[in-house]
């Protein structure tokens, strides 16, 4: 008796992060990648450009959640950064002479830099207050390019055909799809998206896959424990501002890319590039990353059948988010998932215990 | 040099409007700790709420406003007591500020659709373009006047009431601790409702002042919360007197802005406002530990 209760029972323990089958995920995806990629071959120019917005508002909302989500950071003043990316993307191609497609990554590191002297002022309001203070800096930002007189000043500016018809490949998606010169831009425009898309989920699920994300989920879910824990909330709050500034700054590019003319009112508007990504976020669930994808599938089909309403279809998109919040505040995913156990982007840590009885060894 | 001087004081008058929209938000976080992102659309609601109430009943403004107060301190009782009482105490995703948010689109598409977007004023006579001479070729316009003193008046009011009565002392209390306040026997719920019938009666006295100054269309609601934003933190949290100072500063910083050049006004505030978040965090006359 004795001694058994004094041989401790040997387990073994594993950390196990990928789903129950990797490889047919990565199968999935890469198929599902593919299919997209070569849609625009088999469908009209309509549902190219709508799914240019569909793909623009997830990568949007990704970021958005793992700023909101993951990391604690309420910003309501994302649309600094599409804003400053749409404009560093005129200025560039504009007055810089540089070729469209390499000045969206450009306006990506500029977005950083601008991003990190931003973090240094608002990272000094906590919470709830560090929202409206983001707000007010993306006001600035709006106000400031409102002052610009290179890019038209308060009414904007508009891309020459000369930029827009310099982006690589129209001529040969052009010849290779006989198509006219504005529905193969659509098109390149479209593979823009798609890559930025693609890109932007790669980045937010390899960023809570490692370590970094580890200590994210666990400031999501107790900021203090985390801190007693070890984990550098400073630090990690600061480069998931910057990063996703960087994102956020090249979507920003490419959709004034797509939209071929800017103003600062449309390029800093609160409720374009924040408040329909936030309701992405919430409808879908907040906290995942299968929440935005759903969110955005439901928000685009909502603005393409109700849009047409105008300011009811606004107090509708905000009476929606509020039930939502109020009686399924981890949105339809999290509803989904606490039913059907399902995780299509698996991030989660489980603990595999392998016990191996004592007695009998 | 008298533009200078004009600039000033017409600064410093500016700064009670922004304490005005500024003191409704102080109160409702002193109280429950909620950042309140529709309190600007709530001041047009207000505005909106004012003009109807003198527009059908053929009042002034000024008379319209004391029918308006209880009809908004009830539906502010009710707002907090209906909806937003249920966001309390859940650390769960999404936080109540994203509850405002939503409100926030909600009021201001809600009065496009009924108000469309053209600009309204509230009207009220002769009152509107008075002004009484300080000499020295300043004058100052009575309305921008009795708005710093409104403003006055309501944060004595405010500190009366948070350390002079028992509803007061039940205030404080669920701002200190809000647990030992429910132990306590404080019903925090209907605590919160009156600090936010209270907070809709302050609102609806700056939506008098903001209709009776300039233009207002429901659009512009956003602008007002940063405003009211920018004097709490500049002011430091936790003081109404502190907002009343805040208010001030932000006044001040636009009007010497928009007197450089009429198009850096709201742009100067901001600057202003990020120079004191840069160099005193905790603002000017901070109070409260956040």
């Amino acid at each position: 008796m004795m001694d058994h209760a004094a041989a401790k029972p040997t387990q073994e323990f594993r950390l196990e992060t990928a789903g129950r089958s990797p490889r047919a995920a990565a199968v999935a995806a890469i198929v599902i990648l593919l299919a997209l990629v070569l849609l625009p071959v088999v469908v009209g120019r309509n549902l190219i450009q709508d799914l240019i917005f569909l793909f623009y508002m997830l990568a949007l909302a990704q970021c958005w959640n793992l700023l909101a989500g993951y990391a604690g950071l309420i910003s309501v003043g994302q649309q600094a950064f599409v804003g400053l990316g749409g404009y560093l993307l005129f200025a560039l191609t504009l007055l810089g002479g540089i070729n469209p497609l390499l000045a969206i990554p450009i306006a990506g590191v500029v977005s950083a830099l601008f991003a990190l002297p931003t973090a240094l002022i608002v990272f000094r309001l906590r919470g709830a207050y560090f929202a409206i203070g983001t707000w007010v800096v993306a006001e600035v930002y709006r106000l400031v390019f409102a002052q610009f007189k290179p890019l038209g000043g308060g009414t904007g500016t508009s891309l020459t055909p000369s930029v827009t018809s310099s982006v690589p490949g129209i001529e040969w998606v052009k010849t290779l799809l006989d198509l006219r010169t504005p529905a193969a831009r659509d098109i390149i425009s479209y593979w823009a998206a798609l890559a930025l898309m693609a890109a932007t989920l790669a980045f937010v699920y390899g960023v809570l896959r490692s370590r970094r994300g580890l200590a994210l989920g666990a400031i999501r879910d107790h900021e203090a424990a985390a801190a007693g824990l070890g984990v550098d909330i400073y630090r990690i709050k600061l480069a998931v501002y910057v990063a996703t500034a960087a994102m956020t700054g090249m979507i920003g590019a490419l959709i004034y890319l797509q939209k071929a003319r800017i103003s600062p009112d449309a390029a800093f508007s609160v409720l374009d590039w924040t408040a329909y990504v936030m309701f992405i976020v919430v409808i879908g669930g907040i906290g995942t990353m299968e929440g935005p994808i759903i969110g955005a599938i439901i928000f685009y089909l909502m603005q393409r059948y109700f849009a047409d309403f105008g300011a009811s279809y606004l107090v509708l998109l905000g009476a929606l988010g509020i039930l939502v919040m109020l009686f399924a505040p981890r949105g339809i995913w999290g509803l989904v998932s606490e039913r059907h156990g399902l995780t299509l982007f698996p991030t989660r840590r489980r603990l595999i215990i392998h016990a191996q009885d004592s007695k009998r060894s | 040099m008298t533009g200078w001087l004009d600039a000033l004081i017409q600064g410093v008058l500016l700064g009670g409007l922004y304490a005005l929209f500024a003191a409704g938000l102080s109160l409702i976080f002193g109280v429950m700790r909620l950042v309140n992102l529709a309190h600007g659309d709530l001041i047009v609601l207000a505005a909106f709420a004012v003009l109807v109430v003198a527009g059908k009943l053929g009042l002034d403004p000024f008379v319209a406003v004391l029918i308006a107060l209880p009809i908004l301190f009830v539906i502010g009782f009710a707002l907090q007591y209906v909806l937003l009482n249920r966001t309390l105490g859940r650390d769960l995703l999404p936080p109540p500020l994203l509850v405002t948010f939503g409100l926030s689109i909600i009021i201001q598409n809600g009065l496009l659709q009924i108000f469309s977007a053209d600009s309204q004023r509230l009207r009220s006579g002769a009152i509107e373009t008075a002004s009484v001479s300080l000499g020295g070729g300043i004058a100052v316009g009575v309305v921008p006047l009795l708005t710093l003193l409104s403003a006055i008046s309501v944060i004595v009011l405010l500190n009366l009431i948070f350390y002079r009565t028992p509803i007061g002392r039940a205030f404080r209390a669920t701002s200190d601790d809000l647990e030992v306040a429910q132990l306590m026997g404080i019903d925090i719920r209907r605590i919160f409702a009156l600090a936010m019938g209270l907070a809709f009666v302050v609102i609806t006295i700056a939506a008098l002042y903001l209709g009776l100054r300039a233009n207002f269309d429901p659009t512009i609601g956003p602008a007002r919360l940063l405003y009211a934003f920018e004097a709490v933190i500049i002011g430091g949290l936790g003081s109404f007197w502190g907002t009343l100072a805040g208010g001030i500063v932000l006044g001040l910083a636009q009007t010497i802005g928009a007197h450089i050049d009429p198009e850096w006004q709201i742009l100067a505030g901001h600057l202003a406002f990020l120079v004191v978040l840069v160099l005193r965090p905790r603002g000017l006359f901070p109070r409260a530990q956040d």
